[in-house]
């Protein structure tokens, strides 16, 4: 561009700020050729979303990756202050598109913490059901995706097939296939429907199988293997240097998964392995994926098996809705209602920090309350956005073509990232 | 219409029945006979209506993914839903290459201008959804971040739904499918006094002196 038109009165300083980006640290190594800068996003099919990529290449090797973030930015942490406890949740859901049930949970948990409200039992594994369901859909949409991306593309076809199943079993029981708002502080908003526990127990059987038929096309694909296999490994040190956790973290032998380490909604009654890599390179961190989706089926079942009876959502009327039928005939009850819908449950002042594991890694909620019915601040600590402070690691020397395999095996989610 | 079915036969009598109906046209068949037969047997059309059917029947989504919307966006191409049954399941990376741009998900200020820009990319005719809640009326959110659509970039058809089921999504490319052949004039472009797909400037209104003080204004298919 030619720097003799005068800049327009109109551009924005932040826009040109942004037009002057320049790479943090540009490293020239002794004796390599000219750099080149190449900016990838923020709409590429490579990026998993809307994230750009400022690249520094030496030739076809690169040399520094600069993300630049918040194309998505939805300001779903401001809204949510704004609104009162129970109606935070839709908005908090639709952050990490992905995992809406992690996401709702994580800020649940953090309230009921906060209320010090006890989840019944058959809440509880309720939600553990509903969580792993969603870890296994997150991780075929995963897998599907980076698939393709890796020039596989029949395997995205049986992904977005099981997916489909997951969804539906996920409409049967919350009436919605995304963004389900099933899980309500204090426990479910509904008992699942009679017929679903069948349609479930037959979903598990015949997941495994299908991941065995993914594993099959997948490892015994020689390209695949060789854009996989001792790339882009980066070691357990500088991972846990970085916040990262997840299956990245897990990819380099390191168990640290918060429903073993800090158990919560019952994930100590049963009975998983937390499977882990050895070298922490893209292979492990798809082999790791590729087995938690057997892990989480094993959860289902026992979780289905000792399914407890009884409420499945808390007695306490200052906080959960009463049912129906009390309506009719309490006064009391109606008085509930009529509080809880026009003002919402008030909060004990005090902030808690609420830690789940969501597909991504550690997701987590931080709840200030001032004693209000609204949130004074609602912060998520998402997985995707720390997580993709690896990228410069993982990706520091390596081909092009790696960094794409690097960033679909990074799983970010975008609209988990800007928030 | 009475229909005739009898065996071809030989490539002979296919050859004596092609000359017997050449005969017909010549003049064995005349006044209503003829009408008849002609009605019966020929079609026509406009080469715009032509071209209609085929865009139609045809189009290249843009591979635009936003947010929520663009995991259900895919999953119409999955199997159950299988858009290729319409012919929309040649997804393009390109702007170039694409007829369809389907706003999947929650459009931020940050990102309208790129959208935007991806827009003014795509060759004519080009068309838009808006799919979802967030890019037509800013959905759930509704606050600082979000930009609605229509405000930055014309959209054919808003498909409501946070996120809308993919059924929803498939219900409004079949909307936009016979909004292409039946009357490309629905729509905005009729709304704002459109031709084809472009953007029209309004011409600029004379002022008292009858002069037009703005220059000539608008583009030349607003006159039309």
């Amino acid at each position: 561009m030619s720097t003799a038109q005068p800049q327009a009165a109109s551009t924005s300083a932040y826009r040109r700020m942004e037009e002057s980006i320049t790479l943090s640290e540009e490293k020239v190594v002794e004796g390599s050729r000219e750099l080149l800068t190449l900016n990838i996003g923020p709409h590429h099919p490579a990026t998993h979303g809307v994230l750009r990529l400022l690249v520094t290449l030496d030739g076809e090797v690169v040399r520094d990756v600069k993300p630049i973030i918040g194309y998505v930015h939805t300001g779903i942490e401001k809204t949510a202050e704004q609104k009162s406890y129970w109606k935070v949740i839709p908005v908090v859901e639709r952050m990490d598109y992905l995992s809406y049930f992690f996401n709702a949970m994580a800020y649940c948990g953090a309230v009921e913490t906060l209320l010090e409200v006890e989840v019944p039992r058959r809440a509880q594994y309720l939600r553990v059901i509903h969580l792993e369901l969603n870890r296994i859909m997150s991780h075929l949409v995963w897998l599907g995706t980076s698939a393709l991306d890796l020039g596989a593309i029949s395997v995205w076809w049986y992904c977005f097939r099981e997916r489909e199943m997951l969804l539906d079993l996920f409409e049967m029981s919350t009436g919605q296939r995304m963004h389900t708002r099933y899980i309500q502080v204090g426990g479910v908003a509904e008992d699942v429907p009679s017929g679903w526990i069948e349609r479930v127990r037959a979903f598990t059987k015949v997941m495994p199988e299908r991941a065995e038929v993914y594993g099959d096309l997948l490892n015994k694909n020689e390209i695949l293997l060789q854009r996989l296999r001792g790339v882009c490994a980066v070691s357990q040190e500088e991972l846990l240097a970085l916040g990262v956790t997840g299956p990245l973290l897990r990819a380099t032998g390191n168990p640290w998964d918060l429903r073993k380490a800090m158990p919560y909604s019952s994930y100590d009654d049963f009975d998983f392995k937390i499977p882990v890599g050895t070298q922490g390179d893209n292979y492990d961190r798809y082999a790791v994926r590729l087995a938690e989706i057997h892990e989480s089926c094993k959860i289902i079942d026992q979780a289905l098996d000792g399914l407890p009876e009884g409420p499945w959502i808390t007695e306490d009327r200052k906080v959960a809705l009463p049912p129906r039928h009390e309506l009719a005939t309490s006064m009391e009850a109606l008085i509930h209602h009529f509080k809880l819908v026009t003002e919402g449950f008030r909060v004990p002042p005090g902030e808690v920090y609420y830690p789940i594991e969501s597909p991504r890694g550690e997701l987590a909620c931080f709840v200030r309350s001032d004693g209000s019915s609204k949130p004074a601040r609602v912060h998520m600590r998402d997985p995707s956005f720390v997580n993709l402070q690896a990228t410069m690691p993982m990706v520091e020397g390596s081909l092009l073509a790696d960094m794409v395999a690097a960033l679909a095996m990074l799983d970010p989610v975008l609209g988990g990232v800007d928030r | 219409m009475e229909v005739i079915r009898e065996s071809v036969g030989g490539p002979e009598s296919l050859r004596a029945r092609q000359l017997k109906a050449r005969d017909m046209l010549r003049g064995d068949l005349d006044g209503q006979e003829l009408e008849r037969y002609v009605e019966e047997r020929v079609m026509t059309t406009t080469l715009e209506r032509a071209f209609d059917w085929a865009r139609g029947n045809s189009m290249f989504p843009m591979t635009f993914g936003l947010a929520c919307c663009a995991i259900e966006m895919m999953s119409v191409v999955g199997a159950r839903l299988d858009i290729a049954r319409f012919g929309f399941e040649a997804f393009r990376a390109s702007p170039r290459q694409a007829d369809l741009l389907i706003l999947s998900g929650r459009v931020s200020i940050k990102m309208a201008p790129v959208v935007r820009r991806i827009y003014d990319q795509m060759l004519e005719p080009k068309y838009t959804i808006a799919m979802g809640a967030c890019c037509s009326s800013m959905g759930v959110f509704n606050n600082y971040a979000i930009v609605p659509a229509d405000k930055f970039m014309p959209v054919d058809i808003h498909v409501p739904g946070c996120p809308p089921r993919p059924e929803a999504l498939m219900h409004g490319i079949i909307k936009l499918r016979s909004m292409v052949h039946d009357d490309p004039s629905l729509g905005w472009r009729s709304r704002y006094g459109a031709h084809g797909t472009e953007e029209v400037v309004p011409p600029a209104e004379p002022d008292a002196t009858g002069e037009n003080v703005f220059g000539s204004g608008g583009t030349e298919s607003s006159g039309a």
